[in-house]
């Protein structure tokens, strides 16, 4: 088994999770209260990486990264090397990629929290921010969680994006449903199944994980 | 403290609201039928909405000013709100409700006026509940005791205890007297049941399809209703449209032709001039029923009908009456007057109204209220 391909992986999970909840949390919190006309075309926008092929992006985010775009000539400047073809590449392709697995969620959990209890903190001299934090937060913990877990879990079985920004580096970009590939490329079908395996129960693991804790709702309101 | 409102709202294309109020320290009932746009002008106030135009003040502090661009957020305007489903926070504890409005205030103090607060309100026995595990009366006190711990200048509860029995209703509504005897806020209680106008306000705005209908104290606004919709609202279950006749000054009374051919009624005489149309309530209680022909009697409306339905409803059974023009009434009689009279359905009766039981509304108080 190919532990380093594993390695890197969970590493690229764990960079673009920890990212996306952060970047997620403001676009869900903005898509669930906005009145904005043009809402619809930001979710599309958002939930574009569901149903494109993920070459299509992955070809895309290639041009974009490249020496050529003006992204790419301002990271080579700014760090000496390009983007494509290496991890930091991979984490900004993947974060595009994974983008509605944390937002959707999110957004789902902050409009079926009860709008008064915002108004009721505001009433009570509470920011918005403050609001934020002690009201819409802690109530949408359920959110949180599905957006990290399907997100990270998302995020180490990529594929398609991977090859088409990334390539086939080991220790660099190769990750582990590249590795399966190459496995099965080479005949080494021992080694795929053990890989695929172990994938699967990760995977496994983390959905019951979701849904074992969405088991016991929050009472969000208690006259609802 | 004194509370000025002019607030300009449009809410849909075809509803907007344009009122203009004042409510000084003690309890004001904003009464309306629900839509009427009650809900809107406290969220307005509270700075949750904001209007197109107006002014609202508290004594010295602008809260709003449309010309001079003033708009308090909600967290500086010192208003007390108390939501119509309390909106209490279901993850914290009864004293971490009460706590979430004491964010800058010591320790020390936070305590202090936590306990004074929940001893005030009888909810001292389970501050480290959730709010999921307490009665419908006790959250109701929570949610009280949660924004008054804020000493709040202006209170603003929206239809906070329609859902409880009176009795509970009316030992919260004791207690918040008693807070607020010292401090004399302006409270403002929405409602759409005219029984609460009675029992708590010192002072009633009866506000209809967004425009403030009448002001003043309980009894003479929902008494001596000068609008048909404020009639309707103060409980006369008998509103019926007729036209002057003619009046008589000297006798205090004046004559009006129900509808265009129904009967004819002696009123008290009221501002309005002959040829003009009206709006007469009646209360249903108010209403004699004879199963003969009266005679010898001081009420000199008597209206032939009949009987087209009964049902009982609680004490008292409701029934419902035609005369021979179309002409619909409502009338409340005890069981067992009911059953004295014989009354059965197609039956022949008498009703006799007094001339005072008849209250008069101008239908031109407000333009295009009633067509």
């Amino acid at each position: 088994m190919d532990w380093q391909a594993f390695g890197l992986s969970i590493r690229l999970a764990a960079t673009v999770s920890a990212i996306l909840l952060v970047l997620a949390v403001p676009l869900a919190y903005w898509l669930s209260v906005t009145r904005f006309r043009g809402r619809f075309l930001v979710e599309s926008v958002v939930s574009l990486p569901l149903v494109l092929p993920p070459t299509v992006l992955g070809f895309y985010v290639l041009v974009a990264l490249g020496a050529r775009s003006p992204l790419g000539r301002w990271w080579t400047q700014w760090t000496g090397h390009g983007l494509a073809f290496t991890f930091e590449g991979l984490v900004i392709a993947s974060l595009l990629y994974s983008l509605p697995f944390a937002v959707q969620p999110l957004a789902a959990a902050f409009a079926q929290l009860d709008p008064t209890l915002r108004d009721a903190s505001a009433v009570l001299g509470a920011s918005p921010w403050r609001t934020f934090l002690r009201i819409t937060m802690p109530l949408s913990l359920e959110g949180f969680l599905a957006a990290l877990v399907l997100t990270f879990a998302h995020t180490i079985g990529e594929f398609g994006i991977v090859l088409m920004v990334g390539g086939n580096l080991p220790g660099i970009t190769r990750t582990v449903s590249i590795a399966i590939y190459d496995d099965v490329q080479a005949l080494r079908y021992d080694e795929a199944r053990a890989t695929a395996f172990v994938l699967l129960l990760l995977s496994f693991l983390l959905l019951a994980a979701v849904y074992g804790i969405r088991r016991r709702p929050w009472a969000a309101s208690p006259l609802a | 403290m004194t509370l000025t409102a002019r607030i300009v709202k449009r809410v849909s294309p075809s509803f907007s609201i344009d009122v203009d109020f004042r409510a000084s320290g003690g309890i004001t009932i904003l009464f309306g039928a629900s839509g009427s746009g009650k809900s809107t002008i406290l969220r307005c106030i509270a700075g949750l909405m904001t209007p197109d135009a107006g002014r609202i003040t508290l004594d010295d502090t602008v809260l709003y000013d449309h010309d001079a661009r003033v708009n308090a957020p909600p967290r500086h305007r010192r208003v007390g709100m108390v939501f119509q489903h309390l909106a209490l926070f279901p993850h914290l504890t009864v004293a971490a409700n009460i706590d979430y409005g004491l964010s800058g205030v010591p320790a020390a103090e936070r305590d202090r006026r936590r306990t004074e607060t929940a001893g005030m309100f009888g909810i001292d026995g389970f501050l480290d509940r959730k709010p999921d595990r307490l009665s419908g009366g006790e959250r109701q006190r929570v949610a009280l005791a949660r924004t008054l711990v804020t000493e709040p200048s202006l209170l603003l509860l929206d239809e906070p205890l329609t859902a409880l029995d009176f009795d509970i209703q009316s030992r919260i509504i004791d207690d918040l007297r008693r807070w607020n005897q010292q401090r004399r806020i302006p409270v403002l209680y929405v409602t759409h049941s005219h029984r609460e106008v009675y029992a708590l306000g010192e002072q009633v705005v009866v506000v209809g399809h967004g425009r403030v209908l009448a002001t003043g104290v309980p009894h003479a606004v929902l008494e001596h209703p000068t609008h048909p919709l404020v009639a309707s609202l103060a409980g006369f279950e008998n509103l019926l449209p007729g036209q002057v006749l003619a009046r008589d000054e000297v006798g205090g009374t004046m004559h009006v032709r129900v509808g265009t051919s129904g009967p004819e009624l002696e009123v008290p005489i009221a501002d309005v001039p002959g040829g003009s149309w009206v709006t007469i309530g009646i209360r249903a209680g108010d209403i004699l029923i004879a199963s003969e022909p009266p005679h010898g009697l001081s009420a000199l409306n008597i209206i032939e009908a009949s009987l087209t339905a009964s049902r009982r409803e609680g004490p008292t059974i409701v029934a419902e009456m035609v005369t021979a023009t179309g002409t619909r009434l409502v009338v409340h009689v005890t069981p067992r007057a009911f059953e004295r009279l014989g009354l059965h359905s197609g039956g022949r009766v008498w009703l006799a109204v007094k001339t005072y039981s008849c209250r008069v509304a101008r239908n031109d108080t407000i333009r295009g209220e009633l067509s």
